[in-house]
């Protein structure tokens, strides 16, 4: 099926060699930083995990969405999903893809990598993060390029698959508690320790990686002759409506338990993210852009009129995107390090190698993503053109 | 120079030998253990090893430096001159800042700016070793919490983990960045973490921790679990603190901040 990456119109050759320019640079401010170190970035004694960490963060989430589109699928027969749940399993593969690339450029031994592998340690959260993604990332891949193939025959998918499509759907939860564990059981950061950090990474998970499915079958739409319909976009709009709210409310627990509370440590990252600490405030204008996204999306999505408008819809997936990419792949991981554990504040800033770094990652994402949905679609558009339609 | 046949059969078939013993090692073994040391005979032991700071004896600004600069020098720790890419084991900061969670307004005068000296405190519950994922950082059985530079990825969870703050990264080589080098001790590479090691390289030699040694008496180093060592005597009649013993990582650096003159 690969093939059919291979052929292509002008516009899609244009985007993948920019894609590759755009990878390409920052492959040279990669090499930069292997042979530096990561003092290139802006991280520092005292914010010893950034943008990196924040993105692969925020990632685990957009790859753990895909069980939104296998649930009702699967589980419930809501046929409508048939067509497009292929685009949200490569989604998470080009999503869990990028994860692992983060991971890999924060090291400061990437070379010792495999020591993870070589001296296992069950105790490590990390290592089991490094487990559920790796099977994660198996999973859809084969389940994804399995179901994909039978369609493109007219026929059923194997039944082995089957099993492990259910195995996919805890699987997908499992990634992203796993995830929400490596920060939610440290002693010494109050903004992280939260009973409640698994469930809100969770919600804010099924409200992003949604929002940005609803965008990327819209664009599908207008460059290609697969339509993913009217009607599974307005689904998938309820579930980014649904998990939205969950994401804001959870936020607000947080907020609840921390300033109720009055306990020093547990207002003090709130305070520095949303009105600054000491005389510091770098990230406040980010954090309350975030916080008025979300409400412009809530306003947007929660009202059934403009919910079901596509041009209005699309607008409030962008705001839902926007506001927790920057609460969680940015805001969440700075907001644990400040104050820093003398109760100091050591602000922290990307630097300009990092940032390029960061976007040739993306850009890697994207790759992925664009030759993966090329198939996909492929296989789409000569159904239309044969009158077979598996799923319907 | 050219080997008999039979010489090369031996050495062959010993070598075979050799590479079937290390597959059943790495198969049936249990995983090598990172080490740092091993003890002579002459090394000092301990069940856990502790320390107490005693800062009644730390007077002035060159109580605390002298201190300070024996480690680091003897450990070939960097100074880079910026707090941006700064490696450190052993530091100060004034009491409000070390005992954040013991803020007391009223405390009597000089207590709340009185510097305090800060360096791992080799808990007996380490958070750090507990999410390491390649056991670079661990616990060994004398209690000091230990790195092995040449594990460590520097994936930085140990830092995050560390309520302390006492976890410092390579962000860049280290190497230029040392004044003067110590050949007994090995330097850093760029991107592993490091920190303060109770001296582990002294004590394999029989000597106590340089800091204590060069310390006038405000820095005891000694067995915790021995209700006859130094450390244990001065516990029982002194107030001791340790920093944020709330969190549950059972601290082994006890603080002595006022009271009687001598300890």
């Amino acid at each position: 099926m690969l093939e059919k990456a291979l052929t292509g119109s002008r516009r899609y050759w244009g985007w993948i060699f920019f894609l590759l320019a755009v990878i390409g640079v920052g492959f040279i401010f990669y090499l930069r930083q292997f042979a530096y170190g990561l003092g290139i970035t802006g991280m520092s004694r005292d914010v010893s995990w950034g943008l990196y960490i924040g993105q692969f963060t925020f990632l685990v989430g957009v790859a753990a969405s895909a069980v939104m589109l296998v649930i009702p699928y699967y589980l419930h027969d809501f046929k409508k999903f048939g067509k497009i749940v292929i685009l949200g399993e490569f989604l998470a593969v080009s999503a869990v893809t990028m994860c692992m690339l983060f991971i890999f450029v924060d090291m400061g031994q990437p070379i010792r990598i495999m020591n993870v592998v070589l001296h296992p340690t069950p105790n490590s959260i990390m290592f089991w993060d490094a487990m559920v993604l790796n099977g994660y990332l198996f999973l859809n891949i084969v389940i994804g390029w399995t179901t994909l193939g039978a369609d493109r025959k007219g026929v059923a998918p194997p039944s082995w698959v089957k099993p492990l499509i259910y195995l996919s759907i805890p699987w997908a939860v499992s990634i992203h508690t796993v995830t929400a564990f490596l920060y939610a059981g440290l002693p010494g950061r109050p903004f992280w320790l939260s009973a409640i950090m698994a469930a809100r990474f969770l919600a804010s998970a099924f409200a992003a990686g949604p929002a940005l499915l609803i965008i990327l079958a819209l664009i599908v739409r207008k460059l290609t002759k697969f339509d993913p319909g009217k009607e599974p976009i307005q689904a998938l709009g309820k579930i980014v409506t649904y998990a939205m709210v969950a994401n804001v409310f959870f936020l607000l627990l947080e907020v609840f338990t921390a300033f109720y509370s009055q306990i020093p440590g547990h207002m003090h990252s709130f305070e520095y993210l949303y009105a600054g600490l000491d005389g510091h405030g770098k990230l406040v204008p980010l954090m309350w852009t975030s916080a008025v996204l979300a409400v412009v999306a809530l306003i947007l999505l929660i009202n059934p009129g403009t919910r079901r408008k596509e041009s209005l819809l699309v607008v409030a997936c962008a705001a839902v995107f926007v506001s927790l990419w920057i609460d969680k792949g940015f805001g969440l991981i700075v907001g644990g390090f400040v104050p820093n554990p003398f109760e100091r504040v050591t602000e922290y800033w990307p630097t300009m190698p990092e940032t390029m770094i960061t976007i040739a990652v993306w850009a890697i994402g994207l790759l992925v993503l664009t030759v993966l949905y090329k198939v996909a679609v492929s296989v789409r558009e000569a159904q239309l053109e044969s009158g077979t339609d598996s799923t319907h | 120079m050219s080997i008999s046949r039979r010489d090369f059969l031996k050495i062959a078939g010993l070598s075979s030998l050799g590479i079937g013993f290390s597959a059943t090692d790495l198969l049936w073994k249990d995983r090598a253990e990172a080490v740092e040391y091993m003890s002579s005979p002459k090394g000092l032991t301990a069940k856990r090893w502790a320390m107490i700071v005693d800062l009644k004896k730390f007077k002035t600004e060159e109580d605390y430096r002298r201190v300070i600069d024996a480690c680091h020098r003897i450990h070939n720790v960097p100074d880079f001159g910026n707090p941006k890419d700064e490696v450190k084991w052993i530091w100060t900061d004034t009491f409000e800042h070390a005992f954040p969670f013991q803020k007391n307004e009223y405390l009597p005068e000089g207590i709340q700016e009185k510097k305090a000296l800060l360096f791992c405190n080799h808990c007996d519950n380490p958070p750090c070793v507990r999410v390491c994922p390649t056991k670079a950082t661990f616990k060994r059985k004398d209690g000091i919490v230990a790195q092995d530079y040449h594990r460590c990825i520097g994936c930085r969870f140990c830092m995050a983990a560390c309520p302390f703050g006492s976890r410092s990264f390579n962000w860049r080589d280290p190497r230029p960045f040392i004044k003067e080098m110590n050949p007994e001790f090995p330097t850093r590479t760029k991107g592993v973490v490091e920190k303060c090691n109770f001296c582990v390289e002294r004590l394999a030699k029989g000597l106590g921790p340089k800091c204590a040694e060069v310390s006038n008496g405000g820095l005891i180093f000694g067995d915790l679990a021995d209700p006859d060592s130094e450390v244990r005597k001065i516990l029982k009649t002194h107030y001791t603190i340790r920093r944020k013993a709330e969190l549950g990582t059972r601290p082994s650096v006890f603080y002595i901040i006022g009271g009687d003159e001598d300890a």
